[in-house]
């Protein structure tokens, strides 16, 4: 039998006491910023917030009150057109590269999705701004579509064919030995149960494209007006965050923050709905991860 | 040199085979490759109608190869190779334009690992008669009951059918696999392992059902346990690698289960059903 010493036992100790501790202290360094941003954008934010903030246009510089009731359907707007684009596409697109691994489609479809993500967004702007916002002759809701939805891709691309990848084969050919068609089995059986995982990678592409602010400026470009039509251009979240916050006047700083503030609470709330859905469906129609 | 566990199971069987045999399925020279490897050999195998036929042999002799070739699930990997044929009433499957839905709608499966699909345990059952368009409730309705009496699973999901599938317990899940494969009606049913998965009481359960599941169906179980193929089944294939340099699995022996466990003809056979097997 092999003996341990007390002291290299008290060494293995030491170490790992050492080891946890770096643990803690790095994974501190990460929560703090976090909590310490949230904090400051509530500090700053709060005060400015009231019912009309949410119901009112801007009123113009030095007239108190206003709200960002155009930017909220803005963003409405863009990131609902772009899901509308991206979650079609990119769930067929991740669908196929999960179904056919080896399939050199699959292999481009993989590494452009890994290219897009690096593309910076302002980048993106500019070139929807190149081949819609030029040809059409004007700014409109639909650009600004169109490059979240360009943001979203690789998100929805990457994380759809890994949950599918996921899915596990025996439910495939259980639905097959059924006698299901190769279709029925993909929209009855795998999809739903990849269905948490895409949700969940759906949440992370909305949470990301809601505060794009860059590729904005070159799309949806701005409004101080409520607008409905896709065609024409419409305000933004981060978009007004930047109007306000680069602004030389003292309560367009605090609208910066209220706005800030609004779009964090958002894209919580919509995270929590979406744990919800995922929560239910646990309960009642089970997972396999 | 017989288990007496084993002889008792064959002397207390009772003999409910019906004397006239139907055919139901051929096997005939059938070989199944993947890319270049052979799995199984040439071979020949009738499945008898109304009766349940055991494929047993060692790990890796090509039972499931075999079993999955019956309703041409191994289309299903790439590279792999069938030739030969597969009669289906006489019918043969392994032709360019037989609708391949339909021969597995006819022969269903049940697998190794219970795969219920993440829903409820009303629509596991429900699929297949979906899948022909039955979509009146109380036509599904009944499926659902009837079968689900008829994988004895019944009593003890019956209050909790909008469950997930997934929430029961494994034995459980095997036979709500059953019910979701005698849902359609099957005229035979595939059975890989059925019951390895599970403990000494689910797997009685799972025994018990097949037997009262023959009176309708015919049955193709491959299993490793010998008395279990000595106590369910009516027919027995034996299965082993062969000798040559290329080793693949062919059917070495078949025959009425109580010649294959009382009087193998084969030495290998003998060896095999009484554990001398190495
Ligand atoms: N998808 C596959 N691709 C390549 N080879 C395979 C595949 N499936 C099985 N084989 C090979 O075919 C041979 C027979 O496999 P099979 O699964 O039919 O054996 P088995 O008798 O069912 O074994 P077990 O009792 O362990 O389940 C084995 O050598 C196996 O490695
Ligand atoms: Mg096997």
């Amino acid at each position: 039998m092999i003996q341990t010493t007390p002291i290299r036992q008290q060494r293995r100790k030491l170490i790992n006491l050492i080891m946890l501790g770096f643990c803690m202290l790095a994974t501190l360094l990460v929560i703090a910023p976090l909590i310490w941003i949230i904090a400051y954008v509530i500090q700053q934010g709060l005060p400015a917030i009231n019912w009309s903030f949410f119901t009112q246009l801007p009123t113009p510089v030095g007239v108190p009150g206003g709200g960002i009731a155009n930017a909220l359907v803005g963003s409405a707007m863009t990131v609902g057109l772009g899901l509308l684009f991206a979650i079609p596409i990119g769930t067929l697109a991740g669908f196929y590269a999960a179904t056919h691994p080896d399939n050199g489609l699959g292999v481009a479809l993989r590494f452009s999705a890994d290219v897009i993500s690096g593309v910076p967004s302002i980048v993106m702007g500019i070139f929807a701004y190149t081949i819609i916002v030029l040809p059409q002759r004007h700014f409109s809701a639909f650009s600004g579509g169109v490059v979240l939805a360009f943001i979203m891709l690789p998100t929805l691309t990457r994380t759809t064919e890994e949950m599918i990848r996921m899915v596990p084969k025996s439910l495939r050919e259980g639905s097959l030995a059924l006698g299901a068609a190769e279709w029925k089995t993909s929209l009855s059986i795998i999809l739903p149960a990849a269905f948490n995982g895409i949700l969940t990678g759906v949440m992370l592409a909305i949470a990301r494209a809601a505060g794009e602010a860059a590729p904005m400026l070159f799309t949806a470009f701005g409004n101080p007006f409520l607008n409905l039509d896709y065609r024409q251009p419409v305000a933004t979240l981060p978009h007004t965050i930047f109007v306000y916050a680069i602004a030389p006047y003292e309560d367009w700083h605090a609208k910066a923050w209220a706005t800030a503030l609004v779009l964090i609470s958002l894209v919580l709330l919509l995270n929590i709905f979406a744990r919800l859905i995922t929560w239910w469906r646990v309960r009642h129609i089970g997972t396999y991860h | 040199m017989l288990m007496t566990s084993q002889v008792s199971f064959l002397i207390n069987k009772k003999h409910e085979k019906n004397d006239e045999k139907t055919l139901k399925m051929k096997i005939e020279n059938l070989s199944v490759y993947y890319r270049n490897f052979r799995a199984i050999e040439m071979v020949n195998l009738p499945i008898y109608a109304q009766s349940i036929t055991a494929i047993i042999g060692p790990s890796g002799c090509g039972k499931s190869t075999l079993l999955r070739a019956l309703n041409r699930m191994n289309d299903l990997v790439p590279g792999a190779r069938t030739e030969g044929q597969v009669f289906l009433d006489g019918m043969p499957i392994y032709v360019p334009n037989v609708d391949v839905v339909e021969i597995r709608r006819r022969i269903g499966m049940v697998f190794q690992r219970p795969n219920p699909f993440p829903k409820s345990i009303y629509d596991n059952v429900a699929y297949g008669p979906r899948l022909l368009g039955i979509h009146s409730r109380a036509k599904l309705d009944e499926i659902v009951e009837r079968s689900l009496l008829a994988a004895a699973l019944w009593d003890e999901v019956n209050d909790k059918l909008d469950q997930s599938g997934l929430s029961l317990s494994g034995g459980q899940q095997q036979r709500l696999c059953i019910a979701r494969a005698i849902a359609i009606q099957p005229e035979v049913i595939l059975m890989d392992e059925p019951a390895s998965a599970l403990d000494p009481i689910a797997t009685l359960k799972i025994e018990e059902l097949m037997g009262a599941l023959k009176k309708a169906y015919t049955i193709v179980i491959v299993t490793h346990n010998m008395q279990q193929a000595a106590r369910v089944s009516d027919y027995t294939a034996m299965m082993m690698l062969s000798d040559q340099a290329e080793r693949s699995g062919t059917v070495i022996e078949f025959g009425e289960t109580e010649q294959i466990f009382l009087n193998p003809k084969d030495k290998r056979t003998e060896d095999y059903v009484t554990g001398r097997f190495g």
